[in-house]
């Protein structure tokens, strides 16, 4: 256990590493030209440019180049392009907001997405399972802005002659107000939800239909146990140690970033927002360390799924 | 290493015994799996009707230019904001002009300038059938060219991944050992990045200036770009199961049976292993559809997909957010054709998955 949490841990290092080295790359080398006269834009004058690439240390080596900016980012010192502003404070002053949003959505997504696996693996075939199983499908069917959109349309106000029941966006710090938190963030909670209550739902419904044809089930039921108990306590509990692996990665991915077409659309000023705006100023630095911040989640996450996943399951050794 | 999550299950052949059984009597002598299959198939009216559907939105979208030519007259970039267009003998501005005027018990009526036209639903004779954007553009032809570029990007993107996952996943199965290492690396380090972020961080990059190496040049507004941007991103998500799959065919015995033969790698490879995981290539190449016209979405509407003024159903939707109080509709169709395309392909490849191998587990993490 302990060594392959040592390395596992050396193994997320050299990732986060690579990952970083890749993004640089992504931004200096893919694209071709002169990053310089990319970066400085169209109308630069070449004294410009030439500033640009003296600033940036442009003429150096690509890996020193690339280590220079790392040593920024673990400093805390890299600074925007754009407008010169933190790029560690700036992530910093955003978690609380993406925190909020991902946490209340991942136990929306859990909670409704294992009601909805359950009762139509326990109605499979019935009518009640047809329907859930087509919303489902709508529900991983739908972008997300567009249901964003859609939302704010139909009840925060956006149609003159609709309903206004929350408000139209925004974000308000716990600290601040629990309950305006609360109301603001309940309708990005479920368009964020939306799409894994369908994923998970369907993905539990097809593990337990698999999990009851198992020996132990039918060893259970041998017991006389009722229906109920073997559901919660055999069948369920076997069912749900995939969800958990899905549940890791998918609310590090969340965390990292993915709720970000969700902030951006309920104007909520987390991680994902700050790495949007920077889409539009063309800004490297702090999509380097959105991109790094994202990634570690990723990688820590996947590792704690790891363990999570020989606790729950016996069969598996970590080795 | 315990690797939870990459399933490695047996792609077993069906026995005519088992395939028998869930016939439920009916002859399958002298059938093969595939025509087993296409029967199986043929039974499921739904993922039939939903691979009619998204067949029709292809072509419609195809067809495009008939709109243009036909219907609206006007070009799916053609701005149009000091417009007019003539309707029961009166004059409609395409964007609202505002202004102020007195009514005859002297009451002022103000009307607000800068709203685009809604949708005239025929009465215009053709165009802005569905309204106008915020430049005076015709919401329905963009929304069909859109439609094009938003299905041409899915539908490429998901052929190029597909492709390049099934390469890399028959060398690192097949050769093992160096081989196997180095594409499970890069598998696993695409895979570290959020793929939203990926996809942004990629997209943003290239369409400051194109990708300009040696003899490529592609120009920063090319649709090759998000193409490109696309089918990278989704690589590991199909390369990391089938290589689990033919990993677990590799030491079978017909493959040892065709090497005795004296059959060379790439042989064996094409041959033998790819047969063998078609099914499954089918199943996820249809699901990454979906999701490739979903990523195209979402990096559209932040700016890192398509650019203006190339309409797609992103872009579109991106112009409805601000305008969503006086232009609804500009934001509501572009979702509604994107919610049809996506619920078609994932009901089909869902009946695809059951009538290719009913018990297959073959499934995208996402």
């Amino acid at each position: 256990m302990v060594s392959f949490l040592i390395r596992r841990i050396f193994g997320m290092i050299l990732v986060l590493l690579a990952v970083s080295f890749i993004t640089y790359l992504i931004f200096f080398k893919i694209p071709g030209g002169d990053p310089a006269q990319r970066i400085a834009g169209r109308t630069a004058t070449p004294a410009n440019i030439i500033s640009i690439r003296d600033k940036l240390g442009l003429n150096h080596n690509v890996f020193v180049q690339w280590w220079d900016m790392m040593k920024a980012l673990l400093n805390g010192t890299l600074v925007s392009y754009y407008d010169g502003t933190n790029v560690v404070q700036q992530i910093k002053q955003g978690i609380p907001a993406t925190f909020s949003l991902c946490i209340g959505a991942a136990i929306i997504w859990l909670g409704f997405g294992i009601l909805v696996g359950v009762i139509s693996a326990v109605k499979a075939g019935q009518a009640s399972d047809k329907v859930i199983t087509v919303l489902a499908l709508v529900g991983i069917s739908l972008p997300v802005a567009w249901l964003g959109l859609m939302f704010r349309y139909l009840f925060c106000g956006e149609n003159p002659n609709g309903l206004a029941w929350f408000p139209d966006g925004g974000y308000v710090p716990l600290t601040q107000n629990p309950w305006q938190w609360f109301y603001h963030l309940l309708l990005p909670w479920f368009t964020l939800a939306i799409l894994f209550i369908g994923f998970y739902g369907r993905v539990l419904r097809s593990n337990i239909l698999d999990t009851i044809n198992e020996d132990f089930v039918r060893t259970a039921k041998a017991k006389g146990l009722s229906s109920r108990r073997i559901l919660i306590k055999h069948t369920l509990r076997a069912s749900l140690i995939p969800i958990v692996t899905l549940f890791g990665l998918d609310f590090a991915a969340v965390l990292g970033g993915g709720a970000i077409i969700t902030e951006v659309v309920y104007n909520i000023q987390g991680v994902g927002y700050y790495a949007a705006q920077s889409i539009h100023s063309q800004d490297l630095p702090p999509l380097m360390g959105v991109t790094l911040y994202g990634a570690a989640f990723i990688v820590v996450f996947s590792t704690l799924v790891d363990v999570a996943y020989a606790y729950l399951d016996p069969r598996i050794r970590l080795t | 290493m315990a690797t939870p999550g990459t399933t490695q299950e047996e792609f077993t052949l069906d026995t005519a015994a088992e395939l028998a059984a869930e016939e439920g009597g009916s002859k399958i002598e002298g059938k093969s799996p595939w025509e087993l299959a296409g029967r199986r198939l043929r039974r499921n009216y739904t993922a039939l009707v939903s691979l009619g559907i998204f067949l029709l939105m292809c072509l419609v979208c195809a067809l495009a230019p008939l709109y243009t030519s036909h219907v609206s007259h006007l070009g799916p970039t053609f701005a149009n904001a000091g417009g007019v267009i003539h309707e029961n003998g009166q004059t409609i501005h395409v964007i609202s002009q505002g202004g102020s005027s007195f009514s005859k018990n002297g009451q002022v009526h103000l009307t607000a300038a800068g709203i685009p036209i809604g949708p005239q639903w025929g009465a215009s004779g053709g165009p802005y059938f569905f309204g106008a954007d915020q430049l005076g553009r015709d919401v329905g032809t963009r929304l069909l060219y859109g439609g094009r570029n938003s299905l041409l990007i899915g539908i490429t993107a998901s052929v190029i991944t597909t492709v390049f996952a099934i390469l890399l996943a028959l060398l690192a199965a097949y050769f093992g050992g160096a081989t196997d290492w180095i594409i499970s690396r890069f598998f696993d380090l695409i895979w570290a990045f959020p793929v939203i972020l990926l996809g942004i961080a990629l997209g943003t990059s290239l369409s400051i200036n194109g990708f300009h190496h040696g003899p490529i040049n592609i120009p920063a507004g090319s649709l090759l770009i998000p193409i490109a941007v696309i089918a990278f991103v989704f690589i590991p998500y199909i390369g990391r199961p089938l290589r689990g799959q033919v990993l677990a065919l590799r030491n079978r015995e017909f493959v040892e049976a065709s090497t005795a033969q004296g059959a060379g790698p790439l042989r064996i490879m094409f041959t033998e292993l790819l047969p063998n995981i078609a099914s499954s290539v089918l199943v996820l190449f249809t699901l990454i559809v979906a999701n490739a016209i979903l990523t195209e979405v979402a990096l559209s509407f932040l700016g890192a997909g398509v650019q203006p003024p190339k309409p797609s159903w992103g872009t579109m939707i991106a112009d409805g957010e601000n305008n969503l109080a006086t232009d609804p509709w500009l934001a509501i169709l572009p979702g509604i054709m994107i919610t049809i395309t996506v619920i078609s392909l994932n009901v089909f490849g869902d009946g695809l998955r059951d009538a290719l191998d009913p018990r297959a587990k073959v499934r995208m993490e996402h």
